[in-house]
């Protein structure tokens, strides 16, 4: 099977010897992190094959696409319309990076102070370590972050890339300039398939992303239980997989394991002690294999009960409205459904600070940490304003700023420890 | 049988041990240099501090270990943050709120403290050494004196020099071209420490000062260090009873209230 993968990698142009690191470097903290937890749900068995095979089979289904004459398209953040890429016969998937094997690769051209997700993801590609990156015909992104936005003209030198350009605010003439952009990318992706859009094509694909969104909103709710029937790593890895996979088999793999844990709750099953102290987090998102925060809160006996995050309740809350019956009508909705996602870029951002109160209190989280990834400079000033609608609300929130090095860890569990302990 | 209580702080520059009896009195204490191994010195002031006490080992009911190094005591009960034990032992002392300043070896916080002890709020800063003791202990060492001589100097000059330098080990190379130039002793000490006084102050004003503010750990016996936090922030600034014990005392009171 290893050979198979080598022979595709190759083919791509990946650093084998380097990548072989890379992926041994996995294998190594994978039991650690995840295998060695008690009693997990048996459906967890499909999202740690996934990801224990992170770079092999499903970069071998984008392989084997490619070579019937289909496209992919690299995307970041959460504005890509995924139902567009693939009513047009192409697969999106996410290229954001999260560890920092590859951070020395980016360093050597981006400076060092800059948000790791980025300089990790453009390691990737510097680095040819990424088969997602090396079997994508083009990568998509758009005007999130500054850091984002200007490291996306450095990648061009490596690339085709196409930028859609995110309004800053969210107002009717924010909507008309996202409607623009929407209809210019469809164009693009058109003109690269050779494919058009068509109504009912545009409908289906709404429908299954609605339903992949409805599947983790269902998962995620389970862990509002208590005790919670799934860790919050485990969960957290279920909403990492979701940027990779094929949506109607995750859909059903997801569904499965929300069985299985409705099972478990009307047992009163779960992985942690019933009246154990609950957190949740908000911020920056937790690209694979970021673990950490998690990993530390829950090595440290409490559960995370849910995360306001891109990795979280950022991508699946909002459902696109499937009953327009016009192609335009649909394009609109989903244009509607993804500015309403509530990113530190945009200004402002009232609506996260009332997410975030309305998902702790939802999950009946007993405290917020507030993860801000270094040199994000968005979402680290408006920690002021989640600290402060924190302090009316009256929850106890703490700001915790990391990066992708493990030289902090015991920083970090310092003070989530003394957070927990002051609750 | 009196029944005590101890609690084991190993830092990451001295280790210290507390016992107290039932009624929150500290009957025994002791400090030692962390060195390499903080399994050992715990162990070591553990038997130092129960000899002080005049008791045996089966006296003591529980044992909390806090601190840097508070995985390594394995004959600890349980772990918990230096954070919660400095805000019980700074509570117990003072009887009411009030903010502390923990000055460590290699870590500084600054913690708000309410009633009963509780942690409301706190900072830390642990990834760079500049506000900390060891920025003291090297520049010292540079100034071929000791600690306590290095607070003297300070307080014997009102002109400083400045000290341009955030981090530790560029903030040595200026002093050692300060010295060259001519420039004396007293004011470089004076200098640096207002500088380190300059840094712990910032962090304060970003937690928010409530209540009287009160400084522990080790550099709290750096008169100019203090001086210079209480002019910075235009306020009284007061040094904790026993400030290096505070950790390992407060860590005794965990063990006594749980």
């Amino acid at each position: 099977m290893t050979d198979d993968y080598n022979v595709i990698w190759k083919e791509l142009g990946i650093d084998l010897e380097r990548h072989d690191k890379l992926i041994g470097g996995l294998g190594v903290i994978y039991p650690k992190i995840y295998l060695s937890q008690q009693n997990r749900p048996k459906a967890m068995a499909y999202f740690d094959d996934f990801v224990i095979d992170l770079h092999g089979f499903r970069v071998r289904e984008l392989y084997e696409h490619k070579k019937k004459g289909g496209r992919i398209i690299g995307t970041f953040c959460l504005y890509v319309p995924d139902e567009i890429v693939m009513t047009l016969g192409a697969i999106p998937v996410s290229l954001c990076g999260g560890t920092d094997f590859t951070i020395p690769d980016a360093e050597a051209i981006l400076p060092i102070n800059l948000c790791p997700l980025i300089k990790s993801f453009y390691g990737f590609k510097a680095g040819r370590l990424s088969p997602y990156f090396q079997v994508s015909d083009i990568i998509v992104g758009e005007t999130t972050c500054d850091g984002k936005k200007k490291v996306y003209e450095v990648l061009s030198d490596l690339g085709p890339v196409y930028v859609l350009e995110i309004p800053h605010k969210k107002n009717e003439d924010s909507a008309k300039l996202w409607r623009i952009e929407i209809d210019k990318f469809v164009k693009m992706v058109e003109k690269m398939t050779g494919n058009k859009l068509t109504y009912e094509d545009l409908k289906e694909f709404t429908k299954i992303f609605n339903e992949k969104r409805r599947a983790l909103q269902r998962l995620n709710a389970l862990r509002w239980n208590s005790p919670p029937p799934i860790s919050g790593k485990d969960a957290l890895l279920v909403n990492q997989v979701a940027w990779f996979d094929e949506p109607v088999r995750f859909t059903k793999a997801v569904n499965e394991l929300s069985d299985e844990l409705e099972g478990r709750v009307k047992k009163g099953e779960g992985v942690f002690p019933e009246q154990q102290l609950r957190l949740m987090t908000s911020g920056t998102p937790y690209a694979i294999p970021n673990w950490k925060i998690h990993h530390i809160v829950e090595s440290s006996g409490y559960p995370i009960v849910a995360e306001e995050s891109c990795v979280g309740s950022r991508y699946y809350t909002e459902l696109a409205d499937e009953t327009p019956d016009t192609i335009d009508g649909l394009i609109g909705a989903l244009a509607d459904r993804y500015l309403k996602i509530n990113c530190a870029c945009f200004t402002p951002n009232e609506e996260r600070m009332d997410s975030i109160v309305d998902l702790y209190k939802k999950s009946k989280a007993k405290g917020l940490i507030n993860y801000t990834l270094s040199f994000c400079t968005p979402y680290l000033v408006e920690a002021n304003r989640v600290e402060m609608r924190a302090k009316k609300e009256g929850l106890p929130v703490l700001n915790i700023e990391s990066d992708y090095s493990r030289g902090d860890n015991e920083q970090i569990k310092t003070r989530i420890q003394a957070f927990i302990e002051s609750i | 049988m009196d029944i005590y209580y101890t609690g084991v702080d190993v830092g990451s520059v001295t280790t210290k041990a507390s016992v107290v009896d039932g009624n929150s009195r500290q009957v025994g204490s002791s400090i030692i240099s962390t060195g390499i191994s903080g399994f050992n010195s715990a162990e070591f002031v553990f038997e130092r501090a129960l000899k002080e006490a005049g008791i045996t080992r089966e006296m003591i009911k529980r044992i909390i270990a806090t601190g840097y190094g508070r995985s390594l005591v394995s004959f600890a009960d349980r772990q918990v943050t230096e954070i919660t034990c400095h805000a019980r032992g700074a509570f117990r002392k003072l009887g009411k709120p009030l903010t502390l300043i923990d000055i460590g070896g290699q870590d500084t916080k600054v913690i708000v403290v309410v009633d009963g002890g509780k942690v409301a709020r706190f900072l830390m800063n642990d990834r760079c050494a500049a506000g900390t003791g060891r920025f003291l202990e090297v520049m010292a060492r540079v100034l071929e004196t000791d600690l306590d001589n290095l607070s003297e100097m300070a307080l014997n000059t009102h002109n400083r020099a400045k000290i341009n330098s955030l981090c530790t080990v560029f903030a040595e190379s200026e002093v050692v071209g300060l010295l060259a130039r001519g420039v004396s002793r007293d004011e470089i000490a004076g200098g640096l420490c207002y500088s380190i006084a300059e840094r712990i102050s910032s962090m304060t004003k970003k937690v928010g000062i409530s209540g009287p503010v009160f400084i522990s750990g080790g550099v709290a016996y750096n008169g100019a260090v203090v001086s210079g936090i209480s002019d910075i922030l235009d306020e009284d600034v007061y040094i904790i009873d026993e400030p290096q014990l505070n950790g390992a005392y407060g860590a005794a009171l965990v063990a006594m209230t749980e």
